[in-house]
């Protein structure tokens, strides 16, 4: 057992961090959530794809260097610890590539990939609808079989990066559940632009008003065959792949929870009361959480490359990592005590508040904390089913 | 990096965990509680044949050196069965006796503890953070320094061959005085150290001690880990058989979140236990925080778990006849043994505000 990286993992993060200290803008990028911000984020995007830097573990014919997971951790920590900006491709490359990578074609892969790379294409996902949440195969809205292709009609809600995405996926009811039998089949999955005839997108706002996502109406909307990926009707599958991966390893990586723990200790070091020894002991707390989900992730890579498949405690990472960012995020705002409520500091320092809007919407997506808890228990310690499904 | 624990290393928690399994530990701590220590000491020996103890004596007196992941290892399985008797204390003052350059007593006992023939025991040891040649300036605010950890009482010296002591950097041998007191874990009895005869005097003293106060506290934190371990496998068990209202109450949502919550505290706490044990046997700077990590995070997430099974089992939980009550009551005294989480809070946040300082 060590925590040792070998010569080329040492290389690599190097390489990685060389390549970010000469590239990170110098000043924090307006919100990802604006439509000035979306637009700066893009352009980082190339910018990072520009030298590969964008799909680290991606193949190299796709845009990637084929980076070991644990060349990814590594890349993830330095790009955090850089102070590099958020990404607001990660909807498609977290959710929507392991599926296409999975249950996608060739021609699908070679054409929708290396655009995502570089953010020419943004994705929004479109999974839940307004009777469909944490129920996400109550979903009603329909693809129905014309010449060609599929044509999409209902609506789509809590679709985040919507209001200023390109394209969107999700799943669609091919068949009605009298016919499939049960609610999990006869779903397909279909990909389409956010701009073809038939979406209507209306940009809602978050917690601060920002546009973080939207809802989809879809009247009529023609989807050529081209755009579902695997087999129609048998769409759930390939979805839980991709839910999956949400709630993964690949959505929150350690190195994001080590740099905010990282900017949490200093600022602690700058304005914290020594007497409160409570505040200090959550400072403490996040470094330890943060740590303990670097070194759980090690630990996952170690059995990913002896073969292992990462299952349902994919449900444990994300109740933890969730919960950890808020946690990080609160105990700043009561280190910055009356400063902690400001919105885009005009001197731009000690901005937390944007970071714990979007935290505190960790335990809500992906499937809630409530219903990973139900899948810890059910699948991970064998407790009877409940109701749910 | 292979972050796992390797073939050599899971066979011999097998192996420790099937010997610990027939051996009855319920029945060897109610002797105990009861005026028997004799089944208690002969599962010592047991588990000093089984090499458990050589862990942490060097080869020279009949031990295997200091093996920290193996000790970790060892401790979760020593955990998971509640073995009574002094089991960090003991590995810990055999670090402290080899280290602290005293080779009369030595000789004496740590042969005797690697075998299992004697146990030793210490009151816990501070867990002091580097000292950092990088001070910040202005001075580090004073919730960072370490305040004194222990009541000054040795567990089970009853139980020992012999009983050490710490007092600034001088070592003694000192029997306890007076009347043992109980603990909240019947398994367990504490006595004062008395004054004793000084063994050494000098900075290898607290060097010895601060590497001994490593041990006590990573062994500390694994027996909390397998603790936790038991009392979650114990509640999903019962939870599962348990019916009230005509269904089994583990189907009910507020009792399996609050298992899942257990759960992800163990699995979380894991890895920094882990790493730990690689730190301290890579003698890594910054070890001491990493050990304390894990200290903090194994002992709340044993009380965790000892805190769902009480209230999962309901009135029989509470019970003194209940067997896994003794997993109950152990955790409490396992979270604030060797290092409670504030004390391990305090030296993590000094190492990393240290390192930052450094940095920048």
């Amino acid at each position: 057992m060590d925590l040792q990286f070998s010569t080329a993992e040492q290389e690599f993060r190097a390489e990685a961090r060389a390549w970010l200290a000469k590239h990170v803008p110098a000043g924090r990028l307006p919100s990802l959530e604006t439509e000035a911000g979306f637009a700066a984020h893009r352009e980082w995007e190339r910018e990072l794809q520009a030298d590969r830097w964008a799909v680290v573990s991606w193949p190299r014919e796709y845009g990637g260097r084929g980076a070991t997971l644990l060349q990814w951790l590594t890349f993830e920590e330095e790009y955090y610890a850089a102070g590099a900006p958020g990404r607001v491709t990660q909807n498609g490359i977290n959710l929507l590539a392991p599926t296409l990578f999975e249950h996608g074609s060739a021609e699908q892969r070679a054409r929708i990939l290396p655009e995502m790379a570089d953010g020419t294409v943004v994705w929004a996902q479109a999974w839940s609808e307004p009777g469909a949440g944490s129920d996400l195969a109550a979903l009603r809205s329909t693809a129905r079989r014309t010449n060609g292709g599929w044509l999409l009609d209902g609506s789509k809600t809590w679709s985040s990066r919507a209001a200023f995405a390109d394209n969107a996926f999700g799943l669609f009811r091919s068949t009605p559940v009298e016919e499939s039998g049960a609610r999990h089949r006869g779903l397909t999955y279909l990909m389409f632009p956010l701009d073809a005839p038939g979406v209507t997108v209306r940009p809602i706002g978050r917690l601060d008003g920002r546009p973080a996502f939207a809802e989809l109406f879809l009247d009529q909307v023609f989807v050529p065959d081209r755009d579902v990926i695997g087999t129609a009707g048998q769409g759930w599958r390939a979805a839980m792949s991709t839910a999956g991966n949400e709630r993964g390893l690949t959505l929150r990586s350690p190195g994001r929870f080590l740099a905010a723990a990282d900017r949490l200790v200093a600022l602690w070091r700058r304005l914290g009361d020594p007497a409160d020894t409570a505040l200090a002991e959550r400072v403490a707390d996040a470094v330890i959480r943060a740590r303990a989900y670097q070194l759980s992730a090690f630990a996952a890579a170690s059995r990913i490359a002896e073969g292992a498949a990462v299952g349902a405690e994919s449900s444990l990472n994300k109740i933890y990592w969730s919960e950890l960012d808020i946690a990080l995020h609160e105990t700043a705002l009561d280190l910055l005590g009356p400063d902690g409520e400001l919105l885009d500091r005009p001197d731009g320092r000690d901005d937390w508040a944007d970071g714990y809007v979007f935290a505190l919407a960790g335990p809500i997506y992906g499937g809630t904390n409530e219903i990973q808890r139900d899948i810890v228990a059910e699948r991970l310690l064998g407790l009877p089913k409940g109701r749910r499904g | 990096m292979r972050f796992l624990l390797d073939t050599e290393q899971r066979d011999f928690a097998a192996s420790l965990d099937a010997l610990l399994g027939a051996a009855d530990t319920p029945a060897v701590i109610r002797a105990r509680a009861a005026g028997d220590p004799a089944p208690a000491r002969a599962l010592w020996r047991r588990l000093g044949d089984a090499g458990v103890f050589a862990l942490a004596v060097p080869e020279e007196y009949g031990g295997v050196g200091l093996l920290p992941v193996e000790l970790m290892v060892a401790c979760v399985e020593l955990g998971r069965h509640a073995v009574p008797g002094p089991v960090a204390e003991s590995l810990a003052a055999s670090v402290l006796l080899d280290r602290a350059g005293v080779a009369a007593p030595a000789a004496r006992w740590l042969p005797r503890a690697a075998s299992g023939e004697a146990a030793l025991t210490v009151p816990p040891l501070s867990l002091r953070h580097d000292p950092s040649p990088l001070r910040p300036s202005p001075p580090e605010p004073s919730p960072l320094r370490a305040a004194p950890a222990d009541g000054g009482y040795a567990a089970d010296p009853d139980l020992a061959g012999t009983v050490l002591r710490v007092d600034g950097d001088t070592l003694a041998e000192a029997p306890s005085q007076g009347p043992l007191l109980c603990s909240l874990d019947p398994a367990r009895l504490l006595g004062r150290p008395g004054d004793g005869t000084p063994l050494a005097t000098g900075p290898q003293v607290a060097a010895a001690a601060a590497e001994a106060a490593g041990v006590g506290a990573l062994a500390t934190a694994a027996l909390a880990l397998g603790t936790g371990r038991r009392l979650l496998a114990g509640t999903v068990e019962y939870v599962g058989t348990r019916v009230q209202f005509g269904t089994p109450i583990g189907g009910f949502q507020a009792v399996k979140h609050r298992l899942a919550d257990v759960l992800l505290q163990l699995e979380f706490a894991e890895p920094l236990l882990h790493a730990a044990a690689v730190a301290l046997e890579d003698g890594r700077p910054g070890a001491t925080a990493d050990v304390a990590a894990a200290k903090a995070a194994c002992g709340e997430a044993g009380y965790a778990a000892a805190r769902a099974a009480l209230q999962l089992h309901g009135a029989i939980g509470y019970t003194d006849e209940f067997d896994l009550s003794l997993w109950i009551r152990r955790a409490r005294v396992l979270r604030t043994a060797w290092g409670g989480p504030a004390e391990c809070r305090r030296a993590v946040l000094a190492a990393r505000a240290g390192v930052l300082t450094g940095r920048t």
